[in-house]
């Protein structure tokens, strides 16, 4: 019907229809699935890179190791692990696709937390030990929270990427608003242009939100004489994973 | 008698098997085929895009703000969004791929191509200008040989991430290895077909980056000396 106007005419049509947000796996589902997903993503990213990276970083070995891992997940297809995991002990449903994200949200958090406890001014350090501090009480009480901006970027670069990857998921029909997408290109072009615009608009909306709200945090949970430093700093570290 | 088999047991479905490489060789090296080609194709069209603009960004210091800016934007987009946004007008097909595989390589190539120029020496610089080069050629002869490891650390980055991103053209039918994959889990989840695909598409990336960094080091002799001294 709309197929005839512009693919944007569609989308704006299709955006208007409240049907397709109320409905059962419209976009009301979708995004609540998609921001599940994400949310347990990063959640076992930071479980599993947050202690390794603060303690390689903390012992000042595995330099190596971290941009190992970076590079390694760099080379595997999301596609592939998303298709590989739910047929190990996973099972099919969510927690293969859960596991599949954090492996991409590791690298991040791990370099961050590794760079955060590096970039500590030796003085400090020295300092703590002058005091009496032990090796954990020393990363404990000065380290983790001087490392604090740094794990907020790490946080930050993870979550975004994790849920920009979560609309993958919709190739195993792991839900989140991938789906939407996926569903628009199996009407074909003609016909499913506008959905999948403007599923491709309701993507990158969310990933642009979520970016904006943890800038946001990461702001605030920066102490202000570090905000300048700590952010251009954790965008270093950000930059050496991803390349850039 | 097909469907039969479908209920045999885990040993009918292994994650390898060279029977399925034997008899499925001429898919598989279709798609490895396509898969290079695309990576190949995107990253020359990433390239020739990405260093003219780094060397616009280094030249106007007012461009380098922008440049990067939009390009950052551009690597913000979720890759399926990218393809959502770009299929209704390219349609289905190569073009789609290509145009999303290239935006997302120009990034990283520039950023490193803007970070290997500036990282020329100042010294260096203006004995160029005192011996008489002008702005091309101390371009071509002084810094952009000088930027040329930072260039191919662009462009390793950018060729691995991309034989990786290469996959998600499955959504517009053109997936090289990804197809291939794809197909393997639509298949009644084809332990085989998906391994195999993973493998070749890790393996390509490798290969690729060992040619790249083989060739980094023909091309910059000057840096082995350097560091053998």
């Amino acid at each position: 019907m709309t197929a005839a106007a512009g693919p944007i005419e569609a989308a704006v049509v299709w955006l208007n229809d409240p049907l397709n947000w109320t409905n059962p796996g419209g976009v009301l589902d979708r995004t609540g699935e998609h921001l599940a997903i994400s949310a347990a993503a990063v959640l076992l990213g930071c479980l599993i890179a947050w202690p390794i990276g603060l303690w390689l970083g903390h012992t000042g070995r595995g330099g190596g190791l971290v941009v190992l891992v970076a590079n390694l997940t760099l080379a595997v297809p999301t596609l592939a692990l998303l298709t590989i995991l739910p047929l190990t002990f996973l099972g099919f449903g969510r927690p293969p696709v859960v596991v599949a994200l954090a492996v991409f949200a590791i690298p991040p958090l791990l370099a961050n937390a590794y760079t955060g406890v590096r970039a500590v001014d030796p003085e400090a350090r020295d300092a703590a030990r002058g005091m009496g501090f032990s090796g954990w009480q020393l990363l404990r009480r000065v380290e983790l929270p001087l490392a604090v901006p740094y794990l907020a970027a790490g946080f930050r670069t993870a979550a975004v990427q994790v849920v920009a990857t979560a609309a993958l998921a919709s190739f195993v029909n792991g839900g989140g608003l991938g789906q939407i997408i996926r569903a628009g290109f199996g009407l074909d072009i003609a016909a499913g242009g506008g959905q999948i615009l403007a599923g491709g608009l309701l993507v990158a909306g969310l990933a642009l939100l979520v970016e904006l709200v943890l800038a946001l945090v990461e702001r605030l949970v920066t102490p202000r004489p570090l905000r300048n430093r700590g952010r251009r700093a954790g965008r270093r570290a950000a930059d050496a994973v991803s390349g850039a | 008698m097909s469907f039969r088999l479908g209920y045999r047991a885990d040993p009918g479905n292994p994650w390898f098997s060279w029977q399925y490489v034997r008899d499925n060789s001429d898919t598989i090296l279709a798609a490895l085929r396509e898969h290079t080609s695309l990576t190949v194709r995107a990253v020359l069209i990433a390239v020739l895009i990405a260093v003219p603009l780094a060397v616009a960004a280094y030249w106007f210091r007012a461009l380098a703000g922008p440049i990067l800016a939009v390009t950052g934007v551009l690597y913000t987009i979720p890759s399926l969004a990218l393809f959502a946004f770009l299929a209704p007008y390219l349609g289905i097909g190569v073009v789609t791929v290509l145009t999303v595989v290239v935006l997302y390589a120009l990034l990283v190539i520039v950023r490193n191509a803007l970070a290997g120029l500036t990282q020329v020496p100042p010294e260096v610089r203006e004995a160029a200008e005192g011996m008489g080069y002008g702005r091309w050629g101390r371009l071509f002869r002084i810094e952009l040989p000088l930027a040329l490891p930072g260039i191919l650390t662009g462009l390793r980055l950018a060729t691995v991430s991309t034989v990786a991103l290469v996959t998600v053209g499955v959504v517009v039918g053109q997936g090289g290895l990804g197809q291939l994959i794809f197909a393997g889990f639509q298949n009644n989840f084809y332990k085989a077909q998906i391994m195999t695909g993973t493998l070749l598409c890790v393996l390509l990336a490798l290969v690729f980056d060992l040619a790249l960094a083989g060739a980094g080091r023909l091309l910059t002799p000057w840096l082995r000396r350097r560091s053998a001294a």
